[in-house]
C-alpha cells in the first residue's frame, strides 16, 4: 500500500507549486474568476454555488426530520412544515441534483476526457453559470420573502388558485435554471460531436462522457416542457387564463401530465452521469476493462429514451384511463431492464480484478449496493396494484431517495474524491475519506430503509403530524439522518483542509486510463500541451492475454500517446 | 390502532392479491439483492489485489452470452411481473351495478360521505362487510386523494371530475382514512375512519341517522329553483333538449360531431352551455358558471344521471347504476 500511495505523491525533490501556469494560478484576480471561460473554473464556481444549495436545501432535510421525530406537530407550524419540504424539494432537485454531475464533473472533465481545449461554446457555457445564480437568487428571494407551499410539483389547481406562498416567483426562479440546463446540454452535445481528438470513435469514449452526452439530450428536449408548463401556471395565476380550473373547462390533470412529461425524464438527468462516474471509478479500481461497453453504451441511450415514455406512472391514481395505466405499467417494466444490465456488467467488472479498495471505490460499490435496492423497489411502484397502495406514500419517498441520494449523491462523494486529485492537484486524507464512504452507506440506510416499511404500512408523504404507531419508523430515520449529515460534512472538510495542507498528487494518481490523467494535475489552462491522439478503445486497464503479477504495479497503456 | 404500524391488515377483496403479488416480488427482490450482494463481495474479496486467485482472459463462458443472457432474463422477469400484476388489476376493474352507492365529497380538509338514503357523515364513513360498494367522489377545491391502506387501494379526488373506487371490505373493524395527496396547510389533519360492520349492523346505524334527500332528490329540487325545468320539463314551451334518459346516450352536436352525454359533457354543458351545442338547438341557455356551487352542481348532476329514459316511470329517481 505505502508502495502504491508513493505512486501518487509528488516527489519533495520537485518545486513546491505542482507547477506555475497551472489553471487556477494562470490568472489572478476575482475578475479573472467571473469572467473566465475556462471550463474548468466554470465547474468550481458551479461547485461553490452547489454547495450553497445543498446547505440550504440540506437545512430543509433537516428540519423537516426535526419535526418528525414526533407525532404531533410542535416543532412549526403545519403552513411552516409545508413550506419546508417544498424548499427541500425545490431546491435539491432543480438547484442541487440535476446540475450536480454534469455541470460540476461534467463541466471540467468533459473536454479533458475527449481531447479538447474547452466546451464548444465557452462563453455560452459561463452564460449558464450566471443564468443558474440568477435563477438561484430568485427562488432565494422567494424563500426569504415567506417561502412556498406547493411542494416540488406544484399541482394544480392548488399551486393556481389556491396557494398563497410567492409561487410565480419560485416558478420563474425555476424556468430561468432550466434555461441555464438547456445551455449546458446544447454546449455538452456540440463539444462531443465537435470536438473529440483523432482517433476518439463514439465508441472509444468513456462511459462518462456517453453518459453526460444522453443526459444533455434528454436535458435538451425535456426542459422546455417544464417551461412551458410552469408558464402556464404563471398564466393561470397571475393572469386569471383558465387552463387547469374546472369550473371554467380547465383541466387540473393537463399540468401532471405536462409536469411528469419533464420531470420523470429529469430522475434520469439526476442518475444517467452518476452511472459514468461509477463505471470510471470500477474499471481503474478493479484494473478491470468495463464488462460488456457496448451492452453499457446502448443501456444509457436506452434510458435516455424510455425515459420519455413512462409519466404516466405517476398517475396512476388520478382518475387516468385503466389502459392508458397499463400502457406505462408494460414501459415502466421495461425500463428496469437497462438499470440491471449495468449493474451486473459493474458487478462482473469485478471479476478477475485486481481490486483495491480506496475511497472512490468504497463509494462506488456503495452506490452499487443503494442503487440495486432503489431500482429493485422501483418494480413494485410500475406494478399498478402495488402503486396504488404505496404511492405518495414513504415508500415512494424511499425510492427516490435511494436512486437520486444514495445514487447521485454518493456517485457525486465518489467522483468527487477521485478527481480530487486533479481539479486541486492535491491529495486527501485517505483514511477519513474511507470511513466517510462507509459512513455514508450506512447513514443512509438507516435513515431511508425504514421509509420503506413505514411507507407500505400506509404513512403519506407530506404529513406534518401523523398516527403515534408510525413513530418508531420516523425517530430511527431522524437517528440515520444525524449519521448521514455527519458523513455529507465530513468530505467537505477534508477536502477543504486537502487544499491546504494536503499532499501534493501526481499527474495520474490511480494509474487510470483515460485522457485526463494525460495532462497535469492540476491541468493547464488549455488542457493539453499537444493535443493527443487516440489509438485504443477506453479502461486498458488489463493487457489481452493475461493479468500482471499481484505484486507488479499494473502497467498501462498511455492512450492519449506521448506529449 | 396502537403498536408499531408494520403490515396492515388486508381488509378489502383486492387486499389479499396485492399482497400476494407484494410478497412474490420481496422474494424476488430479496432472492437478486442477495445475488448481487454475494457476487459484489465474493468478487472484492476474491480478486482483491494481491489474492492468488486466477487471473487473465475471461473464460470462453462469460462472453457475450452471458450479457445477452441477462438482458433477455431481466426482460422475462419484469414481463412477467408486469402481466401478473396488470392481469390482477383488470380482473378488480368489473363494476357491479348493484353496488351500494355512496357519494364523497372532499374538501379542505375534511371528508363528506352520503348514503343512499341520506345520511350523512364527515370524516367517517360507515360501510357493510362483504357487499360492494362504490365510491362516487369528487372535491369541491384542490386535489385529494382517498388512502385507506387497509383496503390497499387510494383513488384521487378531482374538482371538476368524478373518479369512483369499487371495492369490497371483507373484515369489520375500523381502518383510518387518509388524504395522500397534499392539498395544503392541514393536509395531515384531513383524516377519517372508515367503519366496516355487519350488514345488519350498518342497516341500523342508517336507519338510526337523520333522514335527508339523498342527493338526486335535492337534485330534483334545485332543477326547479334554479329554473332549469323551465325549459327542459317535459310541459315546457321552449325548444330544449329532452334530458330524461340523456345520460349516457350519444349525442349528436350541432358541429357535425357526436358525443356521449358522460358526466363531464353534462357538467361542461351546465357551466358554458355554448361549447357543445346540440345539434337543432338555438345556444339560448345562459351559462351556470359562477351561480351553482360544487355541491349543488353534483346534485343536479346525480338527478340528471338517475332521470329514467322516456317510458319509465317519470320524475322518479332510481339509484344511479350505469357505469358512467
Amino acid at each position: 500500500m505505502s508502495e502504491l500511495a508513493a505512486g501518487r505523491v509528488r516527489p519533495a525533490e520537485g518545486p513546491a507549486e505542482p507547477w506555475p501556469d497551472n489553471y487556477l494560478t494562470a490568472e489572478q484576480g476575482l475578475g479573472s474568476w467571473l469572467l473566465t471561460t475556462d471550463h474548468k473554473r466554470i465547474a468550481l464556481l458551479y461547485m461553490a454555488t452547489l454547495l450553497a444549495f445543498f446547505v440550504i436545501g440540506g437545512f430543509g432535510a433537516v428540519m423537516i426530520r426535526l419535526e418528525l421525530f414526533t407525532p404531533e406537530q410542535d416543532l412549526m407550524t403545519a403552513d411552516a412544515y409545508n413550506r419546508m419540504f417544498t424548499l427541500h424539494g425545490t431546491v435539491m432537485v432543480w438547484f442541487f441534483l440535476v446540475p450536480s454531475i454534469p455541470n460540476t464533473l461534467g463541466n471540467f472533465l468533459l473536454p479533458l476526457m475527449i481531447g479538447a481545449r474547452d466546451l464548444a461554446f465557452p462563453r455560452v457555457n459561463l452564460l449558464s453559470w450566471y443564468l443558474f445564480v440568477g435563477a438561484g437568487l430568485l427562488l432565494v428571494v422567494a424563500l426569504v420573502a415567506g417561502g412556498v407551499d406547493t411542494g416540488w410539483t406544484f399541482y394544480t389547481p392548488f399551486s393556481t388558485m389556491f396557494s398563497n406562498g410567492y409561487v410565480l416567483l419560485a416558478a420563474l426562479a425555476v424556468i430561468l435554471a432550466g434555461f441555464s440546463s438547456i445551455a449546458t446540454g446544447l454546449n455538452f452535445i456540440a463539444t462531443v460531436h465537435l470536438l473529440r481528438a483523432p482517433g476518439m470513435h463514439w465508441f472509444r469514449l468513456p462511459l462518462l462522457v456517453w453518459a453526460l452526452y444522453g443526459t444533455s439530450v434528454v436535458m435538451v428536449l425535456a426542459t422546455p416542457v417544464l417551461a412551458a408548463s410552469l408558464l402556464l401556471i404563471v398564466a393561470e395565476r397571475a393572469f386569471g387564463l383558465p387552463v387547469f380550473d374546472p369550473a371554467q373547462g380547465g383541466d387540473p390533470l393537463l399540468f401532471q401530465h405536462l409536469f411528469w412529461f419533464y420531470s420523470h425524464p429529469a430522475v434520469y438527468i439526476m442518475i444517467l452521469p452518476s452511472f459514468g462516474v461509477i463505471s470510471e471509478i470500477v474499471t481503474c479500481f478493479a484494473r478491470r476493462r468495463i464488462f460488456g461497453y457496448t451492452f453499457m453504451v446502448y443501456a444509457i441511450l436506452w434510458i435516455a429514451v424510455v425515459g420519455f415514455l413512462v409519466w404516466g406512472h405517476h398517475m396512476f391514481v388520478s382518475g387516468q384511463s385503466l389502459f392508458t395505466s397499463l400502457v406505462f405499467s408494460f414501459l415502466s417494466f421495461v425500463i428496469a431492464v437497462p438499470s440491471a444490465i449495468k449493474v451486473f456488467n459493474w458487478t462482473f467488472t469485478l471479476y478477475r480484478g485486481q481490486i483495491t479498495f480506496e475511497a472512490p471505490m468504497l463509494y462506488a460499490l456503495g452506490f452499487i449496493g443503494l442503487f440495486t435496492l432503489g431500482g429493485l423497489t422501483g418494480l413494485f411502484l410500475a406494478a399498478i396494484p402495488i402503486d396504488v397502495h404505496v404511492t405518495d406514500t414513504y415508500f415512494v419517498v424511499a425510492h427516490f431517495h435511494f436512486i437520486m441520494v444514495g445514487g447521485a449523491v454518493t456517485a457525486l462523494y465518489g467522483g468527487l474524491s477521485f478527481w480530487w486529485p486533479k481539479i486541486t492537484g492535491r491529495l486527501y486524507p485517505e483514511g477519513w475519506a474511507r470511513f466517510a464512504a462507509i459512513l455514508m452507506f450506512f447513514g443512509f440506510a438507516f435513515t431511508f430503509f425504514p421509509m420503506f416499511v413505514m411507507g407500505f404500512a400506509g404513512m403519506p408523504r407530506r404529513y406534518a403530524a401523523y398516527p403515534p404507531e408510525f413513530q418508531i419508523w420516523h425517530v430511527m430515520s431522524s437517528c440515520g439522518a444525524v449519521l448521514l449529515a455527519a458523513a455529507y460534512l465530513l468530505p467537505m472538510a477534508y477536502l477543504t483542509f486537502s487544499l491546504f495542507r494536503g499532499a501534493r498528487a501526481t499527474d495520474d494518481p490511480w494509474d487510470a486510463t483515460g485522457l485526463e490523467w494525460r495532462t497535469a494535475s492540476p491541468p493547464p489552462r488549455g488542457n493539453f500541451g499537444v493535443l493527443p491522439v487516440v489509438a485504443e478503445g477506453p479502461y486498458l486497464y488489463h493487457p489481452e492475454a493475461e493479468g500482471p503479477h499481484h505484486s507488479e504495479r499494473e502497467p498501462h497503456q498511455n492512450q492519449g500517446g506521448n506529449l | 390502532m396502537s403498536g408499531i404500524a408494520f403490515w396492515p391488515p388486508a381488509a378489502s377483496e383486492v387486499a389479499a392479491g396485492v399482497d400476494a403479488i407484494v410478497i412474490a416480488m420481496l422474494a424476488i427482490s430479496g432472492a437478486i439483492v442477495l445475488l448481487v450482494a454475494a457476487l459484489l463481495l465474493g468478487f472484492a474479496i476474491r480478486y482483491r489485489r494481491g489474492s492468488a486467485a486466477r487471473r487473465g482472459e475471461l473464460p470462453e463462458l462469460i462472453q457475450k452470452e452471458v450479457e445477452v443472457g441477462w438482458t433477455a432474463a431481466t426482460a422475462f422477469l419484469a414481463m412477467f411481473l408486469f402481466a401478473w400484476a396488470s392481469i390482477a388489476v383488470l380482473g378488480g376493474q368489473r363494476g357491479d351495478p348493484d353496488a351500494l352507492e355512496i357519494h364523497i365529497l372532499a374538501r379542505q380538509w375534511m371528508w363528506k360521505a352520503r348514503h343512499p338514503d341520506g345520511a350523512r357523515e364527515i370524516d367517517a364513513l360507515h360501510l357493510p362487510r362483504g357487499e360492494p360498494v362504490r365510491l362516487v367522489m369528487r372535491s369541491e377545491d384542490v386535489i385529494h386523494s382517498f388512502y385507506v391502506p387497509s383496503f390497499r387501494l387510494k383513488q384521487d379526488v378531482l374538482p371538476g371530475r368524478m373518479t369512483q373506487l369499487s371495492l369490497k371490505p371483507t373484515q369489520t373493524g375500523e381502518f383510518p382514512l387518509f388524504c395522500a395527496e397534499y392539498c395544503g396547510t392541514l393536509h395531515s389533519r384531513m383524516l377519517g375512519k372508515v367503519v366496516v360492520m355487519e350488514p345488519e349492523d350498518y342497516a341500523r346505524w342508517r336507519a338510526a341517522q337523520p333522514q335527508a334527500d339523498d342527493l338526486a332528490r335535492e337534485g330534483r329540487a334545485l332543477f326547479e329553483s334554479v329554473g332549469c325545468s323551465g325549459c327542459h320539463a317535459p310541459a315546457s314551451r321552449v325548444h330544449a333538449p329532452e334530458l330524461r334518459g340523456l345520460y349516457g346516450r350519444q349525442v349528436a352536436l350541432a358541429d357535425g360531431s357526436v358525443r356521449r352525454a358522460d358526466e363531464a359533457y353534462l357538467r361542461d354543458s351546465i357551466l358554458q352551455p355554448r361549447r357543445d351545442i346540440a345539434a337543432g338547438y338555438e345556444p339560448v341557455m345562459p351559462p351556470f358558471a359562477g351561480i351553482l356551487g360544487e355541491g349543488e352542481l353534483q346534485a343536479i348532476l346525480a338527478y340528471l344521471m338517475s332521470m329514467p329514459a322516456r317510458g319509465a316511470s317519470p320524475g322518479e329517481p332510481r339509484n344511479m347504476s350505469s357505469e358512467p
